[in-house]
């Protein structure tokens, strides 16, 4: 079985676990194994949905003690699934959770893992990942020599696939209290707005943006054309208010939507790294020789005051970003 | 308190990437190594808990004679002292966690650090391996991190926020940047720490389990297009050329 570890918010499938579950059902296609997918929660309501990617089967393990999250009893569960039901791939959403339970999930088998894989084979019955290496300066090839098999998948990269299955959905335990450690309290949920990791356009500002109150005119370009606003490291550290979790890069979160926009950042080596997976990179910069318009598709050269409420203008105007 | 620090050496995030003969492997030659961006706040987290509290701090990396280099920085940074674990600190992350996992095993620390991530095989994996491993809690990309009476409070970042784990120690915390600004070394905590001596041991053989086979550049991206015209032609002819060649909306 390739068993697929999923997520649930506000009772629907969180978008990285559904481009799991369809990478999954590619590889259980290629490989002639049924496609599983595990939810664990309080309630696993709307797990039912997994059938839709293509699930054979899907695992709920539910009880009163996973209702927050706890990355030793959660990674007990997924190896426990595992082991059950013969797995061989065990995938997850490179998400902040996939991340947290897939390593330590992997450990307590004993499985090799790769972390934020942008490609996954099935070769000659065995698992093949292709991963960013270097911050994004190389790609590696992995191949597993244990049993098990673990990957994350990084977001945004796997197509969603639509393809119905059978979806038959079987109960397995949930560990018992006492746990090493459990998520008590989830805060700052900023304006229910998308994570940058999973964000279809994004437009980032760098210090070429003088200050944080001009990053208001990034935000209205944003609201325009349905994106959020990242940030280069020399923005965030500049003391604009601007937190690291907009920081993209290196040292900041790796993006890989469709397209970025990159305003007033010169496009140093470590800022690519974090954004060089975009699908269509915009530039907007006043200097002709920066590095950024090495990697972008489009480039305009000019004062992005200038530049920027123009697009918005544009934008609005063409109206753009409402599917 | 009995505090472990695990470093890994990387190449400097200033590198070009060269692949070796073997097609596999990173060409060594004219890489410059430093310390993993996130084990410094990893160091700089045990530091401050020892200078609060009191506490025994120990480095440690797995790698070859040159990540020396970064344990003796440990020692300038305040360390008390440093093991290197003779092994392959570069491969595999299962590999790397049962090596300190081995070593780490029955010495009585609380607290295990490392960074979130090395920006090596960028693999984010050895830290909640090694926590499984010890059969020890895990609270990982960690901004934020209190200590109770043998308990912590850690603040992790997650989607949109951060989330807030409680936990019994020993533990291992995974540094992210924002937990804390690391300092630079003093004069005297480098004299300091040229006295002292690095204990060296060879690490457990540990066989990797997912592998590297091959290694190759990306590919390059297209030649882009600039656009040219007064600002409000070029935001005009950008949108355009999204929607009819990009197909972005
Ligand atoms: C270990 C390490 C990790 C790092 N990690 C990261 C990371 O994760 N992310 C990251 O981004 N950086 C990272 N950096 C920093 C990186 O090296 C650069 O310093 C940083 O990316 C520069 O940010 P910037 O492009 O905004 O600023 P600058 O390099 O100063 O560029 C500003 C640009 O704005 C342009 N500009 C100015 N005014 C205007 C205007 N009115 N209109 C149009 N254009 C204008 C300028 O022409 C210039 O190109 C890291 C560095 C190190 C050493």
């Amino acid at each position: 079985m390739i068993l697929v570890f999923c997520e649930l918010k506000d009772g629907k499938i969180r978008k990285p676990s559904t481009e799991a579950l369809s990478a999954g059902r590619r590889l259980a296609d290629a490989s002639g194994q049924p496609l599983g997918a595990l939810f664990a929660g309080a309630s696993c309501a709307g797990a039912a949905e997994a059938a839709k990617y293509g699930a054979d089967v899907i695992l709920t393990a539910e009880g009163a003690t996973l209702g927050s999250y706890s990355s030793d009893a959660y990674a007990q569960l997924v190896a426990d699934a595992v082991k059950a039901k013969g797995a061989t791939v065990l995938l997850a959403g490179a998400t902040a959770m996939g991340k947290d339970v897939a390593p330590r999930a992997a450990a307590r088998m004993g499985a090799g893992y790769a972390s934020d894989v942008t490609g996954l084979s099935m070769v000659e019955g065995k698992l093949q990942a292709v991963r960013p290496v270097y911050a994004g300066k190389a790609f590696a090839t992995i191949t597993f020599t244990s049993a098990v098999q673990v990957a994350s998948t990084r977001p945004n990269v796997f197509p969603v696939v639509e393809k119905a299955g059978p979806g038959a959905v079987e109960s397995v335990p949930a560990p018992a209290g006492d746990f090493k450690s459990v998520v008590k309290e989830i805060l700052a949920k900023a304006g229910g707005k998308v994570d940058l990791t999973e964000a279809n356009v994004i437009i980032s500002g760098g210090r070429g943006m003088k200050n944080g109150d001009n990053f208001k005119i990034l935000e209205e370009l944003a609201d325009a054309l349905g994106g959020v606003v990242g940030a280069s490291r020399a923005a965030v550290d500049a003391d604009w208010g601007l937190p690291h979790s907009m920081q993209v890069g290196q040292t900041g979160k790796v993006v890989s939507p469709t397209l970025y926009i990159a305003c007033g950042i010169s496009g140093a080596i470590q800022h690519l790294a974090g954004m060089s997976g975009s699908k269509f990179i915009v530039a907007i910069n006043k200097d002709p020789e920066a590095p950024i318009f090495k990697v972008a598709s489009y480039g305009i050269v000019g004062d992005l005051f200038d530049v920027v409420p123009e697009l918005t203008k544009a934008a609005k105007a063409m109206g753009v970003g409402k599917g | 308190m009995k505090i472990l620090v695990a470093l890994k050496q990387v190449p400097d995030t200033e590198t070009k990437i060269k692949v070796a003969a073997d097609g596999r492997s990173l060409d060594p030659a004219d890489v410059k190594w430093i310390t993993g961006p996130y084990d410094e706040y990893a160091l700089e987290e045990a530091i401050r808990i020892k200078e609060a509290k009191g506490a025994d701090v120990v480095a440690l990396s797995v790698g070859g004679d040159s990540a020396k280099e970064v344990l003796r920085n440990a020692l300038a940074l305040g360390a008390d002292s440093a093991v290197l674990l003779k092994g392959d600190g570069q491969g595999d992350a299962f590999a790397v966690a049962q090596m300190i996992a081995a070593f780490a095993q029955g010495k009585g620390f609380d607290l295990i650090f490392c960074g979130n991530k090395g920006i090596g095989g960028d693999n984010a994996a050895m830290g909640p391996m090694l926590a499984e491993l010890m059969g020890i809690a895990q609270a990982n990309v960690i901004v934020k991190l209190e200590l109770g009476q043998g308990t912590f409070r850690a603040e992790r970042e997650i989607e949109g926020g951060s989330e807030v784990v409680e936990g019994a120690l020993p533990a291992v915390i995974t540094a992210q940047k924002g937990l804390n600004e690391p300092r630079y070394a003093s004069l005297k905590g480098i004299m300091a720490a040229k006295k002292k001596t690095i204990e060296e041991l060879d690490a457990t053989s540990a066989p990797a389990v997912a592998v590297v086979s091959s290694l190759a550049l990306p590919p390059e991206r297209p030649a882009g297009r600039l656009l040219a015209g007064e600002p409000a032609a070029q935001a005009q002819a950008l949108l355009q050329a999204l929607k009819d060649e990009a197909k972005v909306f």
